[in-house]
């Protein structure tokens, strides 16, 4: 396959994860500032959103203030932010567009028509209509795309590489949104009602609150959540559940410059199998989820180097 | 621009008296001069009488969301980067019997066959030249003569290996061909989208009819490229070479690298070694043996011809004169489809085949010739005048369409200088009945056909693409001036 093809399929993959996990931090956020609390402490929490992606700089240029109204409007609608959802949307469709004869034609017109229908709402429609529908559309959306990738595609070289984008960019994600949520959740500590609805926000926006109950049958603690997102092998947004996807999916595309990579991958893959949560959340869950997206960042741009933008033309 | 390769001609054709429109003037595709229903299109005609109004405006609507879905647009220049425009696509079909069309066919053959004997003598031994047919002059000055193919061999002899013919009809229905399209015609894709919309909508049309099909186009198309690989190459590795999704016609570059199912590559995709041209594969490097080139000459290497051309491969010429891999369409193509070089497309044919051209050529005043300067001067208000090296329907008169101030204008721009512009009488296009925001009415329309040739082998499918022009008088068909298409039924006995 062509490197371009390659490089535009894995971005394309990762945009509208990228979109789709979005919309759950932000869903989670809206969810969460609706119990009674300070407006500072709920001001702090779309702040954190706006830190988690390295924006603050983006974002003051624009707003006077950080509050719920810009931050959503920043990071739903709003096209100068690379990260919103909007532009996560269009970029998504873009690399679509430019392998469009590579992938069927179900999944470009998926790709096609979310982003016409994005481009077609304004914020203030958005709002009117309810921002959790917006982010609920969205996740559909997201789920169509995949959907379709499964249901139509080849499983050839294509499909490993947009498996490929998908879950780095979800291990990524799920790294995010536990590491900003455990932040914010954890200093207070107190077994009240507020901290179940928190906690149950959390694992609603990454689809893990039933999940959550059918696996520990008890009470929710904050232990528990981080070994669900993190460590269960079988849940499909933790990051061991990625990591066995991206070590599976970099073997079968693997060529002769790639070892380095498979290697930090199954290095990864291997300390995620056999951790125990104790012990990450010994070392300190922040720290320990810092590192761990350093190193996915660092596979991401050994699967550039390898396959999608060759620096060497040696034939 | 919306389509390459002169996509915009059919606008010559403006019967510019535009304020007394009398459709009667006009061959109509459908009713003869008595307003009868002509016999090829009794069937569609009691069809469409038939069918519920609500039905077809149904129809219509759902023809364009899918054209909206599917992504079947085009970019348009000039407009904010990546919008993209649908064509208008029109539920009327253009119904050519099957003796119109055999005789059609026939034409193209020859012309096409001719054309590419022109141009591997051109740049070969110059027979034609030298026989006086052709001044020399007009061939080797012309800017679109690329010394570079001289004494080059390409598989097969073949030049245009696609050919995109534009042909219109006028007076009592006779074909005139407008243009011939040698360097990158576009709009084949349009054509085999109108065919499955139209099967889509109306399935029980095909069922009355017997429309021959079209939809084999891209097999014909692989099959040859892959007879003209180079020498040795036994299972060629053809691609298809695009300029990048913000091109007008990015859509049919994707659209056919699809169907044939080979690898949509750009310039920065490809690279030489040992004149050699490879693909940057997830693999390494894998050789590229055919190369079906959506680009123009100008830009394709920027070591050879424009060296400001980011879409190109440096070092692809080299690689192409030793014969290591083969463009189709040839380098050095434009100098036969010239407007300088068309009139005397009817003189090739008496010289490379010994026949007599089955097509019409539009009777064409030459400028540069100072009797036919001087007739065309003074007849300014009828004639249409062109740009010779023109494109994109600029620097154009349209001279019943034109004010006393724009004919004025051309008178100087002639004057001073003459060879280059050539002028061509009016013609009155056919027209054909359309939906249009007032109901149907009658259209303005031309035809591409794909002429596919390799070794001595001439095809096509039948058909081709049908444009019409929307705005009522209009001959405009571009589509980018809000021409639209029509899908082409050629009927079988």
């Amino acid at each position: 396959m062509l490197s371009r093809t390659a490089d535009h399929l894995f971005w394309m993959s990762r945009y509208i994860e990228r979109a789709e996990n979005l919309a759950r931090l932000l869903d989670v956020t809206w969810q969460m500032s609706m119990v009674p609390q300070s407006e500072d402490a709920a001001n702090q929490n779309w702040h954190a959103i706006i830190t988690l992606n390295s924006l603050d700089e983006a974002f003051a240029a624009k707003y006077p203030a950080v509050n719920a109204e810009n931050v959503l409007r920043f990071m739903v609608s709003d096209a100068d932010n690379y990260s919103s959802i909007y532009s996560c949307l269009r970029l998504a469709r873009e690399n679509a567009h430019a392998v469009r004869g590579t992938i069927t034609t179900e999944m470009w017109e998926t790709l096609n028509f979310t982003w016409l229908e994005a481009r077609d709402k304004s914020f203030e429609q958005i709002l009117n209509a309810g921002i959790g529908e917006f982010f609920e559309w969205v996740k559909m959306r997201s789920s169509l795309s995949r959907g379709t990738t499964l249901g139509t595609l080849l499983q050839d070289e294509s499909y490993h590489f947009i498996r490929l984008g998908t879950l780095l960019e979800r291990a990524d994600n799920t790294a995010r949104i536990l590491d900003v949520k455990y932040h914010v959740l954890r200093p207070h500590g107190d077994e009240g009602a507020t901290d179940f609805y928190q906690w149950g926000a959390l694992l609603r926006s990454v689809s893990a609150f039933e999940v959550y109950r059918k696996a520990y049958r008890d009470v929710i603690t904050p232990e528990r959540v981080a070994e669900l997102l993190i460590l269960r092998n079988d849940m499909p947004r933790s990051l061991h559940f990625c990591m066995n996807g991206v070590v599976k999916n970099l073997d079968l595309i693997a060529n002769r410059h790639s070892g380095e990579t498979q290697r930090q991958a199954g290095l990864l893959h291997a300390q995620l199998h056999y951790a125990r949560v104790e012990d990450i959340l010994a070392q300190g869950l922040h720290e320990w989820l810092t590192d761990f997206m350093d190193r996915i960042y660092i596979l991401g741009d050994g699967i550039s180097k390898d396959f999608l933008v060759p620096l060497a033309e040696a034939a | 621009m919306g389509f390459a390769g002169g996509m915009e001609t059919a606008e010559i054709l403006v019967r510019a008296s535009l304020s007394d429109e009398s459709t009667m003037n006009f061959y109509n595709e459908m009713m003869d001069a008595n307003g009868g229903v002509r016999a090829h299109y009794q069937r569609y005609d009691d069809w469409l009488k038939s069918t519920p109004h609500e039905r077809i405006a149904r129809k219509r609507a759902e023809a364009d969301l899918a054209f909206h879905r599917v992504g079947i647009t085009f970019a348009v220049y000039g407009e904010e980067a990546g919008k993209e425009r649908l064509i208008p696509f029109d539920i009327v079909p253009r119904i050519i019997p099957s003796a119109e069309w055999k005789a059609l066919q026939s034409g193209l053959r020859q012309r096409v066959k001719a054309l590419n004997m022109f141009l591997h003598d051109i740049y070969h031994d110059q027979e034609i030249l030298k026989a006086g047919i052709i001044p020399a002059e007009q061939v080797l000055n012309n800017a679109q003569y690329r010394p570079v193919m001289k004494g080059v061999d390409v598989p097969g002899g073949i030049y245009a290996h696609i050919a995109g013919v534009d042909v219109v009809r006028a007076g009592e229905g006779e074909f005139y061909v407008l243009e011939d399209n040698l360097r990158v015609p576009s709009g084949v894709s349009y054509m085999l989208e109108d065919r499955k919309m139209m099967m889509r909508l109306f399935p029980e049309l095909f069922a009355k009819h017997k429309v021959a099909p079209v939809q084999h186009y891209p097999d014909l198309l692989l099959e040859k490229l892959r007879a003209v690989a180079p020498k040795g190459v036994s299972n060629p590795t053809v691609v298809v070479l695009t300029p990048g999704a913000y091109n007008s016609a990015y859509f049919e570059h994707t659209f056919l690298a699809q169907q044939m199912g080979v690898e949509l590559v750009e310039g920065r995709d490809l690279f030489v070694k040992n004149e050699v041209v490879y693909m940057q594969t997830t693999q390494g490097p894998q050789r590229v043996d055919v190369i079906y080139r959506r680009i123009d000459d100008d830009f394709l290497d920027p070591q050879a011809f424009r060296p400001d051309s980011a879409l190109g491969v440096p070092g692809i010429l080299k690689a192409y004169q030793a014969g290591n891999v083969t463009l189709a369409n040839a380098i050095g193509t434009g100098v036969a489809d010239d407007k300088s070089i068309y009139p005397y497309v009817p003189e090739m044919i008496r010289f490379y085949l010994g026949e007599e051209p089955k097509l019409n050529n539009v009777p064409t005043y030459m400028c540069r010739k100072k009797d036919d300067l001087d007739y065309v001067l003074a007849h300014l208000p009828e004639l249409v005048v062109k740009e010779v090296h023109g494109a994109g329907g600029y620097g154009m008169l349209v001279g019943p369409a034109a004010t006393k101030e724009q004919i004025e204008h051309f008178r100087q721009l002639l004057l001073a200088k003459p060879d280059g512009y050539i002028a061509q009488p009016t013609l009155a296009l056919s027209n054909c009945p359309t939906f249009v925001e007032e109901g149907i009415a009658p259209r303005h329309l031309d035809l591409r056909p794909f002429v596919l040739s390799s070794g001595d082998c001439v095809n096509m499918v039948p058909g081709g693409l049908t444009r019409v022009a929307l705005t009522k008088g209009s001959l405009v068909v571009n589509s980018s001036q809000g021409g639209g298409t029509k899908d082409t039924w050629v009927l079988e006995d």
